[in-house]
């Protein structure tokens, strides 16, 4: 199954805001993100639960479900605007263009179609053309892609017939089907045993070199982001609180709060005991938000300011940016010193002028 | 083993069987021939992979479920006694012989000893109990205290000791977040002043950030209190963290036991190396040069596991002789013990 290799952008998310209204008031599940992603890439989301990078998700893919609605800010996915579309387009675009799987395949699967039909169903849904025997066998060459061998035995059974991992090899061969650009999982792994998460990101990792096509990657476990992401966003109550390249986050992390989640996991190679540093204090109510900073009531390097207002993206490195006043601070006091530099340097030169005449 | 008053918990041979109507046969076969001893004021973490029994064995040797057949030892009481009633015939099946029946020991008493903490904070608590009534219903049960106001106290110094606020006593468990639900329920088992508590996955219902607040506190009443766990976790890291040593399952057998970091560094059962590969490593640098081992198919039925080794099915360096014999669990450096054909 190769493909003509495209490049460049995929998608595009500006100023995203999405928001519940609950009878308790309106919650900014999503309040203001931007990324893009490229073609061949793989971008992890990462953060608590209630961090809101689902609902994110959801949104790219028009499955946002009342009382949830965007309200702000725009997806543009291959130049199209996504939010634009109508109802019809919507069901167009999911799984031609992009595609998701979700944490719990056996609730996503349907207990009572076989696992063939289902398969087919997906493909004939998107092109009404299709044969049935040409659709079994795109069905079937899509079992053996994802690694599941006895195809045509499979193809008859039920879901509950399947072990957890076969599951979810079935859901990502169902969301592969059409042979879409961007693949959103969700969670693909939590419910998956170690040595069947080791097989699953495999597979994807397999299954983007032969495609290329963009994943999202959303996941709470910072080993697999380490394992399978190209660049990270951490995500803390509905904003992005740092974004950049796996390294730089791994390795030079902005955010207090991506410090913390770092400092706080107990490292499989590790040598000898060290405690942990845990961050203190609870997630944060979505339904009344701190003002400022989200993530200033736990930070143990919070000023006055960071109560009062949202701090700005300050670029650390390429592509790298987080927002924290701290950092705000370190850059605002590097230009400082760049200006006071730049005078000295102007005044000498002028020193140096007037000697000469 | 080593000196016997160190032991707070020994298992011998234990066996688990759950059966399955309308099935002839011992059913399912949960705990297989575990032996394994506990030292006073250590943590021993089990891990594996879901339906291994890691849980079943822990809940049996509290007896929350009666054991099919095998010893426990409690501080030097035994606490169950039983013989195996399924015998191998002639062509190799399990069939159901009489023997007599095991001795089992009042538990009550013991039950002040030995608690357990549960994995879903929120399904393990009763949500029609204040949080005051959970922890003083533990109170009642084993009369600890002699009067009302001896009991408020007791449960308002259990709050603080799990870090909630006093008056969070009056409050209902859905009143409380993942983590806090959590704290209730380690406060619930420590109400008795247990000496041998049994964790089972304590944290993996909780948030990254949470996870390790529970941990710390696991380890601070351990130094305080000198309590002595069973750590039963499917995170290897946080198992590796906590633990002096640990344990590895496989389909309801112990297939490797030793002291954490020498299980970590030097691994010899094929499983416990292909589980310490998969497990994701936070570090880019290090996940894109290591080697990992990918096994292939999924864990086997306990109805009907493999002959021989357990895990024959899927290790890669299976024998013949794998497939025929049941290798011996035994000590293959000091403390370090392993049950596999390979290594003699």
């Amino acid at each position: 199954m190769e493909e003509k290799q495209k490049s460049g952008k995929l998608l595009e998310v500006k100023d995203l805001h999405v928001s519940f209204f609950t009878p308790a008031g309106e919650v900014k599940a999503v309040g203001g993100i931007s990324y893009d992603l490229n073609y061949d890439e793989v971008m992890g989301i990462v953060g608590e639960s209630g961090s809101g990078k689902s609902v994110e998700a959801y949104s790219i893919i028009g499955l946002l479900q009342s009382p949830g609605k965007v309200v702000g800010g725009s997806i543009t996915l291959e130049g199209e605007d996504v939010l634009a579309k109508s109802k019809e387009e919507m069901i167009d675009l999911r799984g031609n263009k992009v595609a998701m799987i979700f944490q719990n395949p056996m609730t996503c699967l349907n207990p009572v179609y076989t696992i063939g039909n289902q398969l087919i169903e997906a493909l004939k849904a998107h092109d009404k053309k299709v044969s049935k025997e040409e659709a079994a066998k795109r069905a079937m060459e899509m079992l053996e892609l994802v690694g599941i061998n006895n195809v045509e035995k499979r193809m008859k059974q039920y879901p509950h017939e399947l072990s957890g991992g076969m599951r979810q090899r079935v859901m990502i061969a169902m969301g592969l089907i059409c042979h879409p650009q961007l693949l959103i999982a969700d969670e693909p792994t939590t419910a998956l045993d170690v040595t069947i998460q080791a097989q699953i990101l495999e597979l994807m990792k397999d299954l983007q070199k032969k495609t290329h096509m963009g994943i999202i990657f959303i996941t709470h476990n910072l080993g697999v982001v380490a394992e399978i992401c190209d660049k990270v966003s951490v995500m803390y109550a509905g904003k992005m609180v740092e974004q950049g390249p796996v390294d730089d986050i791994f390795y030079k992390p902005g955010h207090p709060y991506t410090m913390g989640l770092l400092r706080s996991m107990p490292r499989v190679d590790a040598e000898s005991y060290e405690r942990l540093i845990p961050i203190e204090g609870t997630p944060v109510d979505m339904l009344n938000p701190p003002e400022g900073c989200p993530f200033a009531p736990r930070c143990e390097y919070a000023m006055k300011i960071c109560l009062q207002k949202m701090p700005p993206y300050v670029e650390l490195g390429e592509n790298h940016r987080a927002a924290c006043w701290l950092r705000v601070q370190e850059q605002m006091a590097k230009e400082k010193s760049g200006q006071a530099d730049a005078k000295a340097g102007s005044q000498t030169e002028n020193k140096e002028a007037g000697d000469h005449e | 083993m080593s000196e016997k008053k160190d032991i707070l918990v020994q298992v011998d041979h234990l066996k688990k069987y759950f059966g399955v109507k309308g099935i002839k046969g011992p059913g399912i076969q949960a705990v297989e021939d575990v032996s394994l001893f506990i030292k006073r004021g250590e943590t021993l973490g089990l891990v594996g992979e879901s339906g291994c029994g890691k849980t079943t064995l822990g809940r049996t040797i509290l007896q929350l479920h009666p054991p099919t057949s095998g010893k426990i030892i409690y501080d030097g009481q035994p606490i169950f006694e039983g013989e195996d009633p399924w015998q191998k015939d002639e062509s190799g099946q399990l069939v159901h012989v009489k023997t007599p029946k095991p001795t089992v020991a009042n538990m009550l008493p013991y039950r002040r000893k030995m608690q357990i903490i549960f994995q879903d904070p929120s399904a393990s608590l009763d949500p029609r109990m204040t949080v005051g009534e959970i922890i003083g219903e533990a109170l009642d049960i084993h009369k600890l205290c002699a009067n009302k106001k001896e009991r408020t106290d007791r449960i308002k110094e259990l709050l603080s000791r799990v870090g909630l606020n006093t008056e969070h006593a009056n409050r209902y468990p859905h009143e409380f977040s993942g983590g806090q639900q959590q704290r209730v329920g380690i406060a619930r088992a420590l109400a008795v002043k247990p000496e041998f508590i049994v964790c089972d996955e304590p944290i993996s219902a909780l948030d990254v950030s949470i996870q390790s607040q529970v941990v710390n506190m696991l380890e601070d009443m351990q130094q305080d209190l000198g309590l002595t766990y069973l750590f039963i976790a499917h995170d290897l890291s946080v198992v590796r963290h906590i633990s002096n040593r640990i344990g590895v399952m496989y389909l309801g057998t112990l297939v490797e036991l030793a002291e954490s970091y020498e299980l970590n560094r030097n691994p010899i059962h094929p499983y416990t190396k292909t589980l310490l590969s998969a497990v994701p490593v936070p570090d880019p640098e290090v996940s894109r040069t290591r080697q990992r081992i990918v096994l292939q198919g999924d864990i086997p039925s306990p109805m009907n596991p493999p002959t021989g080794c357990r895990f024959h099915t899927r290790c890669p360096y299976a024998t013949e002789k794998c497939k025929q014999a049941v290798p011996q669990f035994k000590e293959h450096a000091p403390g370090h013990y392993a049950a596999c054909h390979l290594l003699g």
